[in-house]
């Protein structure tokens, strides 16, 4: 317990000690130059600076994911076991994952681990079909739109956004309910004689969750594309480039760290939804943060939880890291 | 640069069709908010009616949510853009060598999944509050504040640094050349310059916080929010009442999105009229007889 809280105030207390000291150290070494932090900033913003950021990165960032890390390894204990001589590192959390059993491996959890690659590839395809739908509006927006027109865009763009996360899900339902006007459309129409289970059968979750996430993509898109000089796409053309040369060999090229920033944040955001597949997916709906949060507040195992939501953490880091791979981007470079 | 009719005629359907998927479906829910049968209908209309905003303003736990919604985002303005102020700073000053590394650290809850975000919150808060006997901060508000603060603080930060990358290092030397301390130059230049930035990390942080929901879902235990209250309901059944809501929402900003515009508007004029007058105050004393420019 104690060596526990001297990691928590330990941790933090030793990193600004070796800033100080590397700082020191650059100076003696004639790397940096200019005044010290203190005797930069003074001593109450410098403390201020220094707290904060402190605060900020182990309090809130660090500590927390590395408490989440831990408590992964540790299996269900009532409080009063906690840090007994039962309270030992184990995998028991992920082998429950992998096999639905915390000893037994004879039998795959096949419920759990679907619908963790269901969640992944659902999302890496709702990312695709999401840069697909935003391409050309955005190229469009960057590049011919006039200022007068790109405002009225801008404006529409964002004006779904201000509604939240659960409404936005909540409107697809109302569209797409049996009762719904989709539904009442085909019916009327004589397409179908029955209203087709669009919830039931997850096209709604789908479409939310691509709904919800639009704008993710459509924004660093246009960023990118903007910074690309017109002239560019001029000479291309005058010099005889087909249109998707232009596209392939010069505007895709230049808006790499759009597309790349755009593709991680819609990808992280559907695969971590939980508003979209609990207003949207029926019973039989796999989605991987449901069950998450069942761990927690239905099978009330905090640590099977917080293994859950590891593997999904890892997964969304692997997905950044091949991303930042295939691009052959810094991750400075997608984060603006 | 001129595309072909065929083009032309491809793209605005293709607009036309990506509005209609934006907003079709909000319009959708918004009909149904002012339609009289119990589940949200679009057509036919049997009846209009604002008993559904008379439902939703009587729902108590929906108000409550409301008030503690508002709450949690001015503590989180508070909290989010003082940290994005100095992790901005800090950014321009730390080692070149360990920038790198102090950047993954600070934006990664920006790349993290917010139900992440809310877990690891809620399990380290509870260990460290038990250990130290500060057990009154294992609270919802407090956790859900610390939560969202991680990556909303982020935002604040990247804001605050794009505009932070264009300030004229130049004016700080001028001020400290003149005599100005540090701490001087922090406050009356480096603060009005960056105010512009302050304004908006604020409003994004307060709007964040106050739709956040995945990792407020976890983070705020027994209490509840607007979007907590707002789910429960949701996955209870569907009712005119929650559309009710989403026209008010959208009601609320549009007006504050129109009166922000005839503010800039207005503030834009006054700065344009301003330096009209200086620059024929100026003209005037130059054409003047130079004597009565040294008068």
């Amino acid at each position: 317990m104690n060596g526990n809280l001297a990691f928590v105030f330990g941790l933090p207390l030793a990193v600004v000690v070796f800033f100080f000291a590397f700082a020191a150290y650059e100076r003696r070494a004639g790397v940096a130059t200019g005044p010290g932090f203190f005797q930069r900033n003074g001593l109450a913003i410098g403390l201020y600076l220094v707290v904060a950021v402190g605060f900020w990165a182990f309090f809130i960032i660090l500590l927390p994911q590395l408490a989440m890390v831990d408590m992964s390894f540790r299996p269900k204990l009532p409080p009063s076991q906690m840090g007994g001589p039962k309270d030992l590192y184990t995998l028991e959390n992920y082998r429950y994952f992998l096999f639905g059993s915390t000893t037994s491996t004879e039998e795959w959890n096949w419920l759990h681990i679907k619908a963790f690659f269901l969640t992944i590839g659902a999302s890496i395809a709702i990312t695709l079909l999401n840069f697909a739908i935003c391409y050309p509006l955005a190229f469009h927006m960057a590049q011919s739109a006039t200022a007068a027109r790109l405002r009225v865009l801008l404006l529409l763009l964002i004006l779904p956004y201000w509604v939240n996360e659960i409404l936005r899900a909540f409107a697809f339902r109302v569209l797409l309910s049996s009762g719904g006007i989709i539904n009442q459309m085909l019916m009327g129409s004589g397409l179908t004689a029955e209203p087709v289970d669009f919830l039931g059968a997850d096209v709604g979750l789908y479409a939310g969750l691509s709904y919800a996430y639009l704008l993710m993509m459509i924004f660093p898109l246009y960023n990118a594309i903007e910074s690309l000089d017109k002239n560019q796409v001029e000479a291309a053309r005058d010099l005889g480039a087909p249109w998707w040369h232009i596209h392939a060999f010069i505007v895709l090229p230049h808006a790499k760290p759009g597309i790349a920033s755009g593709c991680t944040l819609v990808f992280m955001l559907t695969a971590g939804a939980l508003a979209a597949p609990l207003v949207l997916g029926g019973p039989r709906t796999l989605w991987f943060t449901p069950i998450v949060y069942d761990r927690f507040y239905q099978a009330f195992n905090w640590p099977q939880g917080a293994a859950y939501a590891f593997i999904l953490l890892v997964s969304c880091i692997v997905f950044v890291l091949v991303v930042l791979k295939a691009f052959r981007l810094s991750l400075g470079e997608i984060t603006r | 640069m001129n595309p072909g009719p065929f083009q032309r005629v491809m793209f605005t359907l293709y607009t036309a069709v990506f509005f209609l998927y934006l907003l079709g479906p909000l319009a959708v829910m918004a009909v149904s908010a002012f339609n009289t049968p119990q589940y949200p209908q679009v057509w036919p209309i049997e009846g209009v009616t604002l008993d559904w905003f008379a439902a939703l303003f009587a729902d108590r736990d929906m108000m409550t949510g409301l008030r503690m919604s508002l709450w949690i985002g001015l503590l989180v303005v508070c909290i989010a853009v003082p940290i994005g102020l100095a992790g901005a700073i800090i950014m321009t000053q730390i080692q070149p060598r360990v920038r790198s590394l102090y950047y993954l650290v600070v934006v990664s809850p920006v790349l993290t999944p917010g139900i992440i975000i809310g877990i690891s919150t809620v399990v380290f808060w509870r260990q460290f509050t038990g250990q130290t006997g500060t057990r009154f901060l294992y609270d919802g508000v407090v956790l859900t504040v610390l939560g969202q603060a991680s990556f909303i603080s982020a935002y604040c930060m990247l804001i605050i640094l794009a505009r932070l990358q264009r300030f004229d290092r130049s004016q700080e030397e001028a001020a400290l050349d003149l005599g100005a301390s540090y701490p001087q130059v922090f406050r009356h230049i480096l603060l009005p310059f960056l105010k512009p930035a302050l304004a908006s990390a604020a409003v994004l942080a307060f709007l964040s916080s106050f739709e956040n929901y995945n990792t407020t879902t976890f983070a705020i235990l027994s209490d509840k929010t607007l979007t907590t209250v707002l789910a429960g309901r949701v996955r209870q059944g569907s009712t005119p009442a929650i559309s009710a809501l989403a026209v008010v929402i959208v009601v609320t900003t549009v007006i504050g999105a129109i009166a922000y515009e005839i503010y800039k508007r207005r503030a834009d004029a006054a700065a344009a009229a301003r330096q009209r007058a200086a620059l024929e105050a100026e003209e005037a004393e130059m054409s003047g007889t130079p004597a009565a420019a040294m008068g």
